[in-house]
């Protein structure tokens, strides 16, 4: 049984949390300039432009890439094997609010009730798996709410089928229109239950943009998605053009025999993600 | 200056003084590209929430918004030595219900992003206001094209406090013209 401390922990976290709210990583990077490449508007082409060099000056004047410094969802894959000494949730807690206090990151949650601000953008949404092993991996996935907000989940009948949910995932995705910063990466869950699609729509979002699912059914339903989402021509920004979305990952759970649960998370161009493995 | 070492075309842009007047504003269009330069106010759902109670409850508002542009935003907190962190545009939606009562103030202008309401459309053309876009997630760049914050009112909701910016070459889009012409719909009726 090997045993990690719960201090680097908090210093993990509060690493990512410094480090996504400042430097993109090379996935949307590259995703971006794939977008930029075969933009057929102009003024698209140049927006495209404009928000790398928005990445660049982020990155080497330390300014957040985007305001919305988002709230921030952890995800961590605990192996069976391994041990935290001490409070695994308080630490992850913690190395937020250092991330959040001493990065200069805007403290964007509050209570939903009387919508007063926390001050320390605490808490974060954990989710801890349990899985063989004795690898501690922590994925950080800070998200602002413009896109956030135009996310969505419909419980469907099994009788929609495939062609329903897709019909579905695009709608809400043509539906949000400029709101959300697009260019997109589109995250989906089809099936499991209520919250576990809703779970999954989020967690594949840490897929690299643009990699495929290992299923190849489910793959090529992510290639039509994204397909059918850029011919709607809303484009970068809601201003035009073939990049509404830059990618579309798609993850899949058996559900019951009288459901088709099927969750959208939508995710801005700022698609800001770090992971760690201890 | 940021924008030269950005790759628009600034000869696309029009040079666009704030506050605006009702001149200048009648000879924007949607889909106008404009530098801002000038002072604008900001806020985002907490200052719209509080200048609404304000109005409710009979009370002076903190500036007279009348001829004003109002910028949705709240930027991230300021290094030292700075004069503010990330400051892109948030989604405008989420003010709509409070933004007729703005414009009949005489609010001249609103910057944000994302598309507006019917309710909101039809204020903005019976008051003669604009609405722009500016360019979202591009917070880092934008910060740059601010020169000076001040504090107006309601500190106590941190990032959704009101501020006045002086902003300099600040990019942004017409998307509704005092025509009633709307950029984001002629875009999704260009491509059906």
């Amino acid at each position: 049984m090997r045993t990690i401390d719960a201090n680097m922990v908090t210093e993990a976290v509060k690493d990512m949390a410094v480090a996504a709210a400042h430097h993109l990583e090379p996935d949307i990077l590259d995703g971006l300039l794939a977008a930029r490449d075969r933009e057929t508007s102009p003024l698209a082409k140049n927006v495209l432009d404009l928000l790398l060099v928005n990445a660049d000056i982020a990155s080497r004047e330390m300014i957040p890439v985007c305001q919305d410094t988002g709230i921030c969802t952890v995800f961590v894959t605990l192996g069976q094997e391994v041990r935290v000494a001490g409070d695994l949730q308080a630490a992850i807690q913690e190395g937020v609010g250092l991330g959040y206090a001493e990065g200069y990151l805007r403290k964007s949650v509050c209570d939903p009730v009387e919508r007063v601000n926390t001050g320390t953008n605490l808490p974060a949404v954990v989710h801890v798996e349990l899985v063989s092993g004795e690898e501690c991996r922590i994925a950080f996935l800070p998200k602002g709410c413009g896109s956030e907000n135009m996310s969505g989940l419909r419980m469907l009948p099994p009788s929609a089928g495939i062609p329903g949910a897709m019909d579905y995932i695009v709608e809400t995705v043509v539906k949000a229109g400029p709101n959300p910063c697009p260019p997109l990466v589109v995250g989906v869950g089809i099936g499991g239950t209520f919250e576990r699609a809703a779970f999954m729509a989020k967690k594949v979002l840490l897929r690299p943009v643009g990699e495929p699912s290992t299923r190849e059914d489910v793959a090529r339903i992510e290639a039509e998605l994204l397909a059918r989402i850029n011919e709607q021509g809303r484009g970068v920004l809601g201003l035009g053009g073939c990049n509404t979305a830059l990618a579309v990952h798609v993850d899949t759970f058996p559900t019951h025999i009288a459901s088709l649960p099927v969750a959208v998370n939508i995710q801005c161009h700022s698609h800001r993600h770090k992971q760690v493995i201890l | 200056m940021s924008l030269l070492r950005s790759p628009l075309n600034l000869a696309d842009f029009k040079a666009v003084s704030l506050p605006l007047t009702d001149d200048v504003s009648a000879e924007l269009h949607a889909g106008d590209l404009v530098l801002l330069t000038g002072t604008l106010y900001t806020g985002r759902d907490q200052t719209h929430r509080r200048l609404c109670a304000l109005l409710d409850e009979g009370r002076e508002l903190p500036v007279d918004l009348a001829g004003q542009l109002l910028y949705y935003v709240g930027p991230s907190p300021a290094r030292p030595g700075r004069v503010i962190g990330a400051a892109g545009p948030t989604t405008s939606y989420r003010m709509d219900a409070y933004t007729p009562r703005l414009l009949e103030l005489g609010l001249k202008a609103t910057l944000g992003k994302g598309a507006r309401t019917q309710p909101v459309r039809e204020a903005m053309r019976k008051h003669g206001a604009l609405y722009l876009a500016a360019f979202g997630g591009a917070g880092a760049l934008l910060s740059q094209c601010v020169k000076a914050v001040e504090l107006v009112a309601f500190a106590d909701a941190g990032p959704e406090a009101m501020f006045r910016f002086e902003v300099c070459d600040f990019p942004a889009v017409v998307i509704n013209d005092l025509e009633g012409r709307d950029y984001y719909e002629e875009i999704a009726r260009h491509s059906e």
